[in-house]
């Protein structure tokens, strides 16, 4: 039974992975790529650790267990210095863009 | 001395789960590592580790879970409806919002949580103000804004961590 | 169990789409970080067909260190150094 359920919740992460990687194919700037693909893709890899545990439990559950927590806490944060890494290294954004307040400050920054 | 014993036995857990064994070996490496783990980290690990005996704040947390997993997949939802659109309907752009949470741990657990939530994504965070790159903009005003993505986590990280 | 497995090889060859065709740097980097956190649930699938339970080991050890290097390319992105 307990295989069973785990083998459902590893095909959804699977789908949610899958839906990332077209995103990140078909978005058209790195900040919505990045958008996308971070959202799906970490809790697409958190419900497989997830599947794992429900699926075999024990010592190997447990572990996934803590990679799918640290997948969760370090995911977020590598999107956020690579956001800023892009935007600092002068990647504009697409050109559909409504605004962009950061470029504004940082170009104030700059003539001070 | 309390935030030694604290980060000694957080250690010292993370290793047991890890290994998951009591074999003698193991637990003497681990009491070991721990140890030293516990003395060379001292500056860089929780600060205000009076905070971990509070109950309330547990209590917190356990009702921001479901809100936050909530909210996680709510985001996926809209992520693979704007991907699977043939027209890909966005209206991206990078929005200026006001957090009034000061700890740093709060302002890392916001970011995160906002990375992860429906349509935003934080790009740097500078005092006070997080910008933040959203995806489909509904409103160009700013108070709007904070109202939107920032209050809805503000409310349970604020009895969490400050 | 293998038509996931095929799936997620599928993923992994879209990320390398874009690491291939990314028009500036930061896309490729992106891809390269898409790419680890898929590695970390395709180690998950080898452990699951083995039975072994070491592979769960790999899976936290990748995921460390690709957290670690997304962290050293952005700020090689960013253009200065490591101790700001």
């Amino acid at each position: 039974m307990s295989e069973t359920i785990g083998m459902v919740i590893i095909s959804i992460g699977v789908a949610f992975d899958l839906f990332g990687c077209i995103g990140l194919v078909r978005l058209p700037d790195i900040y919505n790529r990045l958008q996308g693909a971070t959202k799906c893709v970490t809790l697409g890899t958190c419900l497989i650790l997830v599947g794992v545990l429900v699926h075999s439990g024990g010592a190997m559950g447990i572990k996934a267990l803590l990679c799918a927590i640290f997948v969760l806490l370090s995911s977020p944060t590598g999107a956020h210095a690579l956001a800023r890494g892009a935007h600092r290294s002068g990647v504009k954004l697409w050109k559909g863009s409504v605004m962009d307040k950061y470029a504004e400050d940082q170009e104030g920054k700059l003539d001070q | 001395m309390a935030t030694r014993i604290f980060q000694f036995l957080i250690i010292f857990i993370l290793w047991l789960l890890l290994t998951w064994s009591l074999a003698p070996q193991e637990v003497i490496v681990g009491v070991a590592l721990a140890l030293l783990l516990s003395i060379m980290l001292y500056d860089v690990f929780l600060q205000g580790s009076e905070k971990l005996v509070q109950p309330a704040r547990y209590f917190w947390f356990l009702l921001y879970l479901p809100v936050f997993f909530y909210y996680v997949v709510r985001a996926n939802l809209d992520v693979a409806y704007r991907v699977l659109h043939p027209e890909m309907p966005i209206r991206p752009g990078i929005v200026k919002v006001r957090t009034s949470l000061k700890s740093d741990m709060a302002k890392t657990f916001l970011a995160n949580s906002i990375t992860l939530t429906p349509g935003t994504l934080t790009v740097d965070i500078i005092g006070d103000h997080l910008y933040i790159h959203w995806i489909n903009i509904v409103t160009e005003d700013p108070q709007e804004e904070t109202e939107v993505i920032v209050k809805r986590f503000e409310v349970f990280l604020r009895r969490i961590f400050e | 169990m293998i038509v996931l497995m095929v799936l997620l090889i599928l993923c992994c060859f879209l990320c390398l789409y874009r690491i291939g065709m990314g028009p500036t740097p930061p896309d490729r980097t992106v891809g390269i970080d898409i790419l680890g956190t898929l590695v970390v649930g395709f180690c998950a699938f080898t452990a699951i067909l083995t039975g072994k339970d070491w592979y769960m080991n790999v899976a936290i050890s990748w995921a460390l260190l690709s957290f670690i290097g997304t962290i050293a390319l952005a700020k090689f992105l960013e253009g200065r150094g490591f101790d700001e």
